[in-house]
């Protein structure tokens, strides 16, 4: 008997009886006897507790992970410190749940964590309403894309500028299709939006422009011009964000954003091996009735004290059925609350200090390794914490080399730029020390 | 539940008052009563044309959203915007907050909609 099993071979037998049939099998007697399975599933032996444990820690340490690696991995997640107090606030009990809690107005205390969080997200985007998050952040660009067509309702297409992140554009990509849009690319110039492209391209056919900044290269771009076709055409304007860029770069609400999305990742949250993460998403006051997904409001009781509510929720699904404009009915409420109390730890100033720290590190060991004689900076413009290097040696081998000797190297640009054959994608954060950037350059050195 | 003669009505709970080759499209005091505390109210533009029973808007309460659908074609002549500051005047006053006013397309289309003595039974036989 598994200790995991509850039903005794008597409960078993009492619940048949009490429905009248005399064995399981007699449950699936309405499908033919010839698809049955007859055989014993080709399965292992069970194991003890004791057996089972050791099994699944020869599994897990075949895993490695960050506490053994030095990373210059980013591409859109990243190795940004995390503080202790952030897993021992999200690991209590009364907030240990996935998404919104059930009978959501009891839980007072998350409702009001996922207030401050939108809270948040309003001031670091500068647009005046956040919802509860959703998914990730290529699922946020996705709707955000899909919003645009609800704003927009006539118009039938979509245009993303090739340097939003390869993987985001894939999802949107998805959601085009099903829902019939037009999406078009707008081509790079030196690893930036081409803006001419981008201005040609747009017009009052376009529903919403989705630019990402920095961009997936870690470039600037200047959404203030950018966003001028855009607002001619009178398209909706989705930008992008990495978060812990919005401590340092002007809040893109303020540059003509009408949406602004992001992935979440950079605050308090693990790489967690590509998710679970959270995606956020403002939107301009005068879209809130088109936002999709959850959000929580400030109310009074009736005994005037501050309280917490789901609102704005006759858009979801379950109300509004097949109209409804989004299939976002819950958020990432555990990766979300750990944004929200690394928000509260670092306060202002920190956010401002570790994007100030990233930056510094990243243009510090940019500058090394330009120096080196076979490689050079792919791009020519200004960049945040993240850039790509163009090198004559050997991509997967430099890769190989950096992996054995226990440091994470660049993504590999190929993939997904053809274009791009030799250059790789090094992102560096608050957490690499000199030692370990002077230790990187000498590993690219070395390799043959 | 109030119903008011002189109007046209719906199977959808619009209600239409005539003027010359003006129409005036209202919710009814049923759909007021029954959609609860009205918070929002999305209006068409002007010049939209809409064919008999096209979506022009929406009405969103504390419970449900609902769409509304014009029980006669034609174009946008007027919108009613105090409706966007003041949702609550279709709870108050559901036969004098117009939503939209159109410029018939076709009056014979009058002739397909309730009066107020069969729209009154049909919200009776509804229920």
């Amino acid at each position: 008997m598994m200790p995991y099993l509850p039903h005794t071979e008597q409960d078993r037998n009492d619940i048949l009886a009490e429905i009248g049939i005399n064995s399981v099998s007699e449950l699936y007697s309405d499908i033919p006897e010839e698809i049955l399975l007859e055989d014993k599933l080709k399965l292992n032996d069970s194991l003890s507790e004791l057996d089972i444990k050791k099994k699944m820690k020869e599994l897990s340490d075949q895993n490695h992970d960050l506490t053994e690696y030095i990373s210059f991995l980013g591409a859109g997640v990243y190795d940004h410190y995390i503080p202790s107090v952030v897993n021992h606030i999200i690991s209590r009990s009364e907030f240990y749940t996935a998404y919104t809690p059930y009978q959501a107005e009891i839980s007072q205390g998350y409702l009001q964590a996922i207030f401050e969080f939108q809270t948040m997200i309003s001031e670091l985007t500068g647009l005046q309403v956040a919802n509860a998050s959703v998914y990730d952040g290529a699922s946020a660009a996705a709707e955000a894309a899909l919003m645009s067509t609800s704003i927009n309702r006539n118009r039938k297409q979509i245009v993303v500028s090739r340097s939003v992140n390869p993987e985001s554009r894939k999802v949107i990509k998805t959601y085009c299709q099903a829902a019939d849009l037009e999406l078009v690319e707008v081509p790079l110039c030196d690893g930036k939006t081409n803006k001419q492209e981008l201005a040609d391209v747009v017009d009052e056919g376009t529903a919403g422009v989705i630019i990402q900044n920095p961009n997936f290269f870690g470039l600037l771009e200047d959404l203030s011009e950018l966003s001028r076709p855009i607002k001619k055409a009178g398209a909706v304007f989705i930008t992008a964000a990495d978060p812990v860029a919005l401590g340092l770069l002007e809040a893109p609400g303020n540059l003509g954003a009408d949406i602004v999305v992001g992935e979440g990742q950079s605050l308090g949250n693990p790489q967690n091996f590509g998710g679970p993460h959270f995606g956020f998403f403002a939107v301009a006051e005068q879209y809130m009735r088109r936002l999709p997904g959850r959000v929580i409001g400030e109310t009074e009781d009736k005994s005037g004290n501050r309280g917490f509510v789901m609102t704005l929720q006759t858009r979801e699904q379950h109300i509004r059925r097949a109209r409804a404009t989004s299939n976002i009915c819950s958020n990432q409420a555990l990766n979300a609350l750990a944004a929200t109390v690394y928000l509260s730890l670092l306060g202002k100033k920190g956010l401002q200090t570790v994007a100030e720290l990233s930056t510094k590190k990243a243009h510090y060991t940019a500058q090394k390794i330009e120096k080196l004689t076979d490689f050079k900076m792919t791009f020519s413009g200004p960049f945040f914490k993240e850039f790509a290097v163009s090198t004559k040696k050997d991509k997967t081998e430099l890769n190989d080399y950096l992996h054995e000797n226990n440091y994470l190297g660049g993504f590999d640009l190929q993939k997904e730029y053809p274009e791009l054959q030799n250059s790789i994608l090094l992102a560096v954060t608050e957490k690499r020390t000199i030692e370990e950037i002077e230790k990187l350059v000498s590993l690219l050195e070395a390799v043959k | 539940m109030e119903v008011k003669e002189d109007l046209y009505y719906s199977r959808n709970h619009e209600w239409v008052k005539t003027d010359d080759d003006r129409a005036y499209i209202g919710i009814t005091d049923e759909a007021q009563d029954q959609l609860g505390d009205i918070v929002f109210v999305e209006l068409p533009q002007k010049g939209d044309r809409f064919n008999q029973s096209e979506e022009i808007g929406v009405v969103e309460s504390v419970k449900a959203v609902s769409e509304v659908y014009t029980p006669v074609s034609g174009t946008v002549v007027d919108i009613n915007e105090e409706l966007l500051d003041s949702p609550e005047l279709l709870n108050d006053q559901p036969y004098e907050s117009w939503i939209i006013s159109l410029e018939l397309t076709d009056d014979s289309e009058l002739d397909n909609l309730l009066s107020a003595a069969e729209y009154k039974s049909y919200c009776e036989g509804a229920q």
